[in-house]
């Protein structure tokens, strides 16, 4: 595939906190990680999706000013941001052991009409869901 | 970044947690203690903070959450109104079908003819977002809605419910 989306950005708090995050705990490897002074490339890889990259920025000056960055940082902070959701082969499963690597929960794994899913946050607050579909 | 900034966004990142506490069991009791200890606020600045932040006083959420519950148990199992009542937190069918009505503007047995009714597409969104999409938009207290409904003209100091 050559067409499609490359990189989605998350906003988050920290870079170096999302970084141990979303590599140590979710396995994610990092793509790239590039500075230029205060601003920081960075974005990272599902291990079975080479042709993805999630982005992990923080609002920051000069791209938005100092308000805005707070605002932002804040909104992030409150869970407002849209859903993420990460598809999985075994919720349970994957449930125990990320819990077991310290991911904050805040929902246990439920069935719903044959799916699975369960919901965490990273560090900043954004909030995923963890989705085992079924089988079609 | 300035550190009062930076606290602040701390605090919110905590409050979110009683927000999260109440949507994964929001059938349980949530005294303003309990809410408090979870997100590490003093109980005299809880609920303040905490509408600060979502815009709803923590108790008119939960309701919310509740009332978003009961709909989803009325409108996707067979389940009878009063176990969907003590399922969702309430103690008491009453107060469970006053207060259905008042939110939602019909009885839990009017939706639930109303939405097996209705034929919905969509079953292609992930189940929870659906749900929070039809999550009541209570601006004001339960308390008020129904003043205002019966057409009172004394506005007392509001009161949470439940």
């Amino acid at each position: 595939m050559s067409q499609g989306v490359e990189v989605a950005g998350l906003y988050v708090r920290d870079q170096d906190e999302a970084l141990e995050f979303y590599v140590d705990k979710l396995g994610f490897r990092v793509h790239t990680d590039a500075r230029n002074g205060d601003y920081r490339w960075l974005t990272v890889q599902h291990p079975d999706q080479p042709s993805f990259q999630l982005g992990l920025f923080t609002p920051q000056a000069p791209l938005v000013d100092a308000a805005t960055a707070q605002g932002l940082r804040e909104a992030v902070a409150k869970g407002a941001m849209p859903p993420l959701v990460l598809v999985v082969d075994d919720c349970r499963a994957a449930y125990d052991e990320l819990r077991a690597r310290g991911v904050d929960f805040t929902q246990e794994p439920i069935d719903r009409y044959g799916n699975v899913d369960a919901s965490f946050r990273d560090p900043s607050g954004n909030g995923w869901k963890m989705l085992q579909a079924r089988r079609s | 970044m300035k550190r009062d900034a930076k606290r602040a966004e701390q605090v919110l990142r905590r409050l979110l947690r009683s927000k999260d506490r109440m949507d994964a069991a929001s059938h349980e009791e949530w005294p303003v203690r309990r809410l408090a200890r979870v997100s590490g606020v003093s109980e005299a600045h809880f609920a303040r903070s905490f509408k600060d932040a979502f815009g709803v006083p923590p108790h008119r959420y939960l309701l919310t959450r509740r009332i978003e519950r009961a709909k989803a148990l009325l409108r996707d199992t067979d389940l009878s109104i009063t176990e969907i009542a003590f399922q969702t937190g309430w103690g008491s069918l009453g107060t469970f079908g006053r207060t259905f009505r008042d939110v939602t503007g019909e009885s839990p047995s009017e939706l639930r003819r109303r939405q097996k009714a209705a034929q919905h597409a969509l079953e292609r969104v992930p189940h929870c977002f659906v749900s929070a999409a039809h999550r009541p938009d209570l601006k004001t207290a339960v308390s008020e809605k129904r003043r205002r409904d019966s057409g009172a003209i004394d506005t007392p100091e509001e009161t949470e419910v439940p």
